[in-house]
């Protein structure tokens, strides 16, 4: 578990809007700063609420999107300096599956178009080769072959989140990165589906980079768990150590919120974190959680706390929560 | 009129059928059940269970004439909903019963100001001035802690946060005092930390201005958060209804146990790599197996269940469920209620 996969080191994008005509406009920074390692066949997970830029920051680990700074190690080798052309050649090894089964589909492409596309665009081989690999994909995400001529608009949410994952998978990837891959899914069908991606990844030594909103997912899924805030990774920790014991008051909150399955534990004593998200254009001096944290202090509203690493642990936070 | 109860809804045997031209689908049926007074009371199911199609069935806003309702009983407050015209349902809405959607932007109108729609049901209803209704609207906003609640009123729905927004909805739902508040997915597009303060502020409304409410969610947290009573739907029917605390400590339906089986939990550490499911998925209603519904997916399944549709079987205390393993098999009681 302790080789890394991919590794990030002070990641940013920023985004300027408004200006032009002589005026300054405005910067969004979606992602601010954002060092961290994947480790080999782990499932890491980013959580955090919208707009704290979670998805973005999984779009320029994998450079669909080009981030404004820092860099991007992938098994030794730098991705933001690397040409179209040596990026294209990786693009097999690193894959998303996205969140919207009926969205990321195309209605017009019959299964097998949809699946033949990755293989063709790597060159796998001769027609029939492709053909067999699709049969062969159907079938390893639980769908039988005879699918391959059927259209999008045939199958269920679930069923097309698994030819999702067929198309992701199509060319052997090693990083995959799960934007919120089983968030519009029914319960019943959303364990179904992690259940597959549990298992392929033990099966293909799959590495998950799992982007949700959903922290329940995250304690019965993932190895390891990132917390953003507004385009910072405020804690990161394995699942056990963020749950149990989180360090960051944002972590405790996000936690707290989250109902509880069984009527015996409701409690309105239970804290609830006040007011708003701050937007991403006005950010507030110092932390910028410290506008909601009711544990702030002087300090918290001028300076901007750095991530401190102890063992697996890492809280970007003044006065860190005690166990 | 009918005498007034502790009861603020009673339904019995509620169906809603649609007709089309590749003949009908029966979307509900067999819905019986009770919201007291001052209670919350869960629909939970997946989606195409029809926990929003019974919403819209009680509004009377299924379309017609494709879509029929029937009930044996629809009685809110004293009112028989089944006997209402048209105009008359018109009139309930927004003022004994109203709704709470999911999605708050869609169902503002972006170009008129807040307090405007807020207050439309006073206009409507009751007839009141500008001035008064502006005045109204201000003091549920303060009632729904949407802050600086004065700068809002003229505020336009896109200046409002997702969570504001919803709040906004809330205010609108209550103004007239309405005797239920149906409230459908009323947090599913809101942050974990926004939904906890809106569910908060619900559980506190219905303390203070004692609103009874329907809670619509295939969320079984929130269910176990704030309901005091709870029905859980499969494939237009429902298939167990308890209270909250004998739903999750003795859950008896076969489809209620895999669900709460199925829910992963951010209280209990993983114990195992793989996730308990419910194999395979709803049925088609156009194509609903015989039998009981959700046989195709039950791990319990029973000759008898192929054969015939049981009905609701008692297990004391209201709680009930639509299941064979809790009927006796030679007398088979269909139709009966709980």
């Amino acid at each position: 578990m302790n080789d890394i996969v991919i590794s990030a080191r002070n990641l940013t994008k920023h985004y300027h809007l408004g200006g032009g005509l002589g005026g300054a406009g405005q910067i969004v920074r979606a992602v601010d700063g954002v060092s961290l390692d994947i480790h080999e066949r782990e499932t890491f997970a980013l959580v955090g609420e919208s707009g704290c830029g979670k998805t973005t920051l999984g779009r320029i680990m994998l450079r669909l999107q080009e981030p404004s700074g820092g860099e991007i190690n992938y098994r030794g080798q730098e991705l933001t300096t690397l040409d179209e052309k040596g990026m294209r050649a990786l693009r097999k090894k690193l894959q998303v599956v996205f969140q919207d089964p009926y969205a990321s589909l195309n209605p017009r492409m019959r299964i097998e178009q949809i699946l033949a596309e990755p293989l063709r665009a790597h060159g796998y081989g001769s027609a029939a080769e492709i053909r067999e690999r699709c049969a062969a994909l159907l079938e390893m995400v639980g769908l039988r072959r005879q699918y391959l001529r059927s259209y999008p608009h045939q199958f269920s949410g679930g069923q097309r989140q698994r030819i999702g994952i067929a198309r992701a998978l199509a060319n052997n990837p090693d990083f995959v990165v799960c934007d919120e891959s089983v968030s519009a899914l029914d319960v019943s069908i959303q364990a179904q589906v992690l259940n597959l991606l549990r298992d392929l990844q033990d099966e293909l030594k799959l590495t998950y980079f799992f982007i949700t909103h959903d922290l329940s997912v995250v304690r019965q899924f993932a190895d390891r768990v990132g917390v953003m805030f507004l385009g910072r990774l405020v804690e990161v920790g394995t699942t056990e150590e963020i749950f149990s014991a989180p360090k960051h008051p944002y972590t405790m909150f996000l936690i707290s919120a989250v109902p509880r399955a069984d009527p015996h534990q409701r409690s309105r004593e239970r804290p609830i974190l006040k007011g708003e998200i701050p937007s991403p254009m006005d950010m507030p001096n110092g932390c910028r959680f410290h506008t909601r944290c009711p544990f702030a202090q002087d300090i918290c509203r001028t300076e901007d706390p750095e991530p401190q690493t102890q063992g697996t642990r890492t809280v970007a936070c003044h006065f860190p929560l005690e166990a | 009129m009918t005498e007034k109860t502790d009861n603020v809804l009673s339904v019995r045997d509620l169906r809603t059928e649609f007709r089309g031209d590749r003949g009908h689908v029966r979307v509900l049926e067999d819905i019986s059940f009770d919201v007291g007074r001052g209670k919350i009371v869960g629909l939970v199911g997946e989606s195409g269970s029809g926990k929003s199609m019974t919403a819209l069935s009680l509004m009377g806003l299924v379309p017609k004439p494709r879509g029929q309702v029937t009930a044996t009983r629809m009685d809110l407050d004293g009112t028989d909903l089944t006997r209402l015209s048209q105009d008359g349902l018109r009139q309930l809405r927004g003022r004994d019963i109203s709704m709470v959607f999911q999605e708050p932007m869609t169902s503002l109108n972006p170009v008129r100001k807040v307090w405007e729609q807020v207050g439309e049901p006073l206009a409507v209803h009751q007839g009141m001035k500008r001035r008064a209704i502006r005045a109204r609207v201000l003091e549920m906003f303060e009632m729904v802690g949407i802050p600086d609640p004065k700068a809002r009123l003229d505020a336009y729905p896109h200046q409002l946060s997702g969570g504001l927004r919803q709040r906004a909805m809330i205010a609108m739902g209550l103004i007239c005092e309405p005797k239920l508040l149906i409230a459908d997915e009323p947090t599913t597009a809101l942050d974990v930390t926004t939904q906890a303060q809106i569910l908060r502020l619900m559980l506190d409304l219905r303390d203070r201005v004692g609103t009874s409410i329907i809670m619509i969610t295939h969320d079984l947290g929130i269910i176990a958060e704030m309901c005091d009573e709870v029905n859980v739907m499969y494939a237009g029917q429902i298939v167990e209804q308890a209270n909250v605390f004998d739903l999750f400590e003795r859950p008896s339906h076969p489809y209620t146990r895999g669900l709460l089986a199925s829910i992963p939990k951010a209280t209990e550490k993983r114990l195992s790599r793989r996730m308990p499911s419910i194999p395979g998925m709803v049925p088609n209603l156009a194509k609903l197996p015989g039998g009981c519904r959700f046989r195709p997916r039950c791990g319990d399944a029973m000759p008898i269940c192929m054969q015939k549709d049981p009905g609701l079987a008692d297990l004391g205390n209201g709680h009930g469920a639509r299941c064979w393993l809790h009927l006796p098999h030679d007398a088979h009681p269909q139709g009966e209620t709980a």
